[in-house]
């Protein structure tokens, strides 16, 4: 198939997607209100915290805040192009991703296509809100560094997550036992990216910055905008390599990938 | 009477089939708990050496004990109720010799009993074995704490039971259910700590059902609330079952007249 036809094919399919959404308004305007309502309950947190302490590893209210609102706008724009992989299982064992297997386009592309929940845009709104409230507070000039660096976190960021949820979607080929079965490494590392890395004991920063690279999302991003250096081993230049992290992450990704789809014998019908 | 006993064994039997999805579960909730402790002490940290009475070690305690009770109180609400209104299933319920709001109920402490041992003893080992847990050594803590959590799971089944039956004015609740989840995440005091809160917060907080859920149980349990404190908690956890389990009596007798009207 001509490259430019495949553009135009996943450009069609994609803008039906948004249209059907759009079409029940109601239930859209809940769903984006609900979205809204996750990223200020998640953001309450930082708040009672900081009702009682003025630091939290070693970032005070507006630094935290960054981490927090970088953090969300990264897994929220990730869920939005591709959190519903983990309706995998559903396809799986209703044989419908068969279908899938039959047209001449990845598997993959067309699952990430299948859905654009753009009630998602909620999470991103509240990260967004956060991020230009912190950011004059935080002192830190809005140069050409900086924007390049919020850029670097932001795509790297996105990057990462996405690779999780399809590190997630790959692994349901073997356990085929709904979402459950990996919400750790996706709400939890979504989880552990909105809090400074530093606050963790060393076997957990370790974990989230080289093997599930939550920390690369924000965390290192934010320290590398302030110039400062964190605990051991994480001075204030690695918050550059988030693509990086990204790049490795899915690669792994990929090859898991592969495997899945190698294993999958599809239900049978 | 004896269909109620039975159905609590139904429903400790019905979750244990789901072992790897409750496995996996026991995964996401201790992950979930490491990142809360890092967080809560972290907290203490920095505030100096105590906050609201929390030292370190039991500010890492609550982060293990909330998540290790997170699913037999079951906080996050589920659609299973208001599907079978949605879908007319009700009826079927409706027509039964047994009451559906208590044969739901007893079903219900059989899925939490049942929770308790896969859902709640990893997040706790894994606390041991982390930061330490700071328990209580006086055996009254055990007792009362556990009259206070099957009080604390009924509260929160009598609220959900609740907001799944506006299902009958309502049909699409998903909306709903999503607002009561992430509305009881933080007031329930699974997030952080209630007595953390600043002073508007706490009160809203406590104008509502949800802490008698899963705050006070904790605080029974782990011996943050001993004596009186404790028994009136327990009380006021009483007085708040009593109210949510008579509305939700006047809702499904209000709800069924209208499925008559409807179902034909």
């Amino acid at each position: 198939m001509a490259e430019g036809s495949t553009v135009a094919a996943y450009r069609a399919v994609l803008g039906s997607r948004v249209r059907a959404q759009l079409s029940y308004r109601t239930s859209f305007v809940a769903d984006l209100l609900s979205n809204l309502g996750i990223g200020i309950s998640e953001f309450a947190t930082i708040y009672v915290v900081f009702s009682r302490t003025s630091t939290l590893g070693g970032l005070d209210v507006w630094q935290a805040s960054l981490v927090f609102a970088l953090a969300n706008v990264a897994f929220a724009l990730a869920d939005l192009l591709a959190g519903h992989l983990d309706n995998l299982p559903t396809h799986v064992r209703s044989g419908t991703l068969d279908a899938f297997l039959l047209r001449p386009l990845p598997v993959l592309a067309q699952l990430a296509t299948s859905d654009v929940s753009l009630r998602r845009i909620g999470r991103v709104l509240v990260g967004v809100v956060v991020l230009c409230v912190a950011w004059p507070h935080t002192g830190i000039a809005l140069d050409l560094r900086a924007v390049a660096l919020l850029a670097t976190a932001v795509v790297g960021g996105t990057a990462i997550f996405s690779a999780l949820f399809v590190i997630a979607g790959a692994c349901q080929f073997w356990l085929l036992d709904g979402k459950e079965a990996v919400n750790s490494l996706t709400y939890g590392g979504s989880n552990a990216a909105q809090y400074p890395a530093s606050l963790y004991g060393t076997p957990l920063r370790w974990l989230f910055c080289y093997v599930v690279p939550a920390a690369f999302v924000a965390y290192l991003p934010v320290l590398a905008l302030l110039g400062n250096d964190g605990p051991a081993g994480l001075p204030s230049w690695l918050g550059w390599f988030s693509p990086v992290a990204a790049a490795a992450l899915w690669s792994v990704a990929l090859l898991l990938w592969r495997q899945g789809i190698r294993h999958y014998t599809g239900s049978g019908s | 009477m004896s269909a109620y006993p039975a159905l609590v064994a139904a429903g400790f039997r019905r979750f244990s089939t789901y072992r790897a999805a409750t496995a996996a579960g026991a995964l996401t909730n201790s992950v979930f708990g490491a990142i809360k402790a890092a967080v809560l002490v972290g907290t203490v940290s920095g505030a100096g050496s105590a906050v609201a009475g929390y030292d370190v070690e039991q500010a890492a305690t609550f982060a293990w004990v909330t998540q290790a009770l997170l699913a037999p109180v079951n906080v996050f609400a589920g659609d299973e109720v208001a599907q079978r209104v949605r879908t007319g299933d009700i009826a079927v319920d409706l027509a039964r010799p047994i009451d559906p709001q208590l044969a739901a109920w007893a079903t219900d402490l059989g899925r939490a009993a049942f929770m308790f041992l896969p859902r709640g003893v990893p997040p706790l080992v894994l606390g041991i074995l982390l930061t330490g847990l700071a328990l209580p050594s006086d055996p009254r803590s055990y007792l009362l704490g556990f009259v206070s959590l099957v009080l604390g799971v009924s509260i929160s089944f009598s609220a959900r039971w609740l907001v799944s039956l506006t299902a009958f004015w309502l049909t699409e609740i998903r909306g709903i259910l999503m607002l009561y989840t992430v509305v009881a995440t933080v007031l329930t005091g699974l997030a952080i700590p209630v007595r953390w809160f600043p002073d508007w917060l706490g009160t809203l907080a406590h104008a509502t059902p949800f802490p008698s859920m899963l705050q006070s149980p904790i605080d029974v349990l782990t011996g943050t609330a001993t004596g009186g404190a404790a028994l009136e908690l327990v009380v006021v956890q009483l007085a708040w079952l009593a109210v949510l389990v008579l509305a939700g009596r006047v809702l499904l007798a209000l709800g069924s007249r209208r499925l008559v009207v409807q179902g034909g």
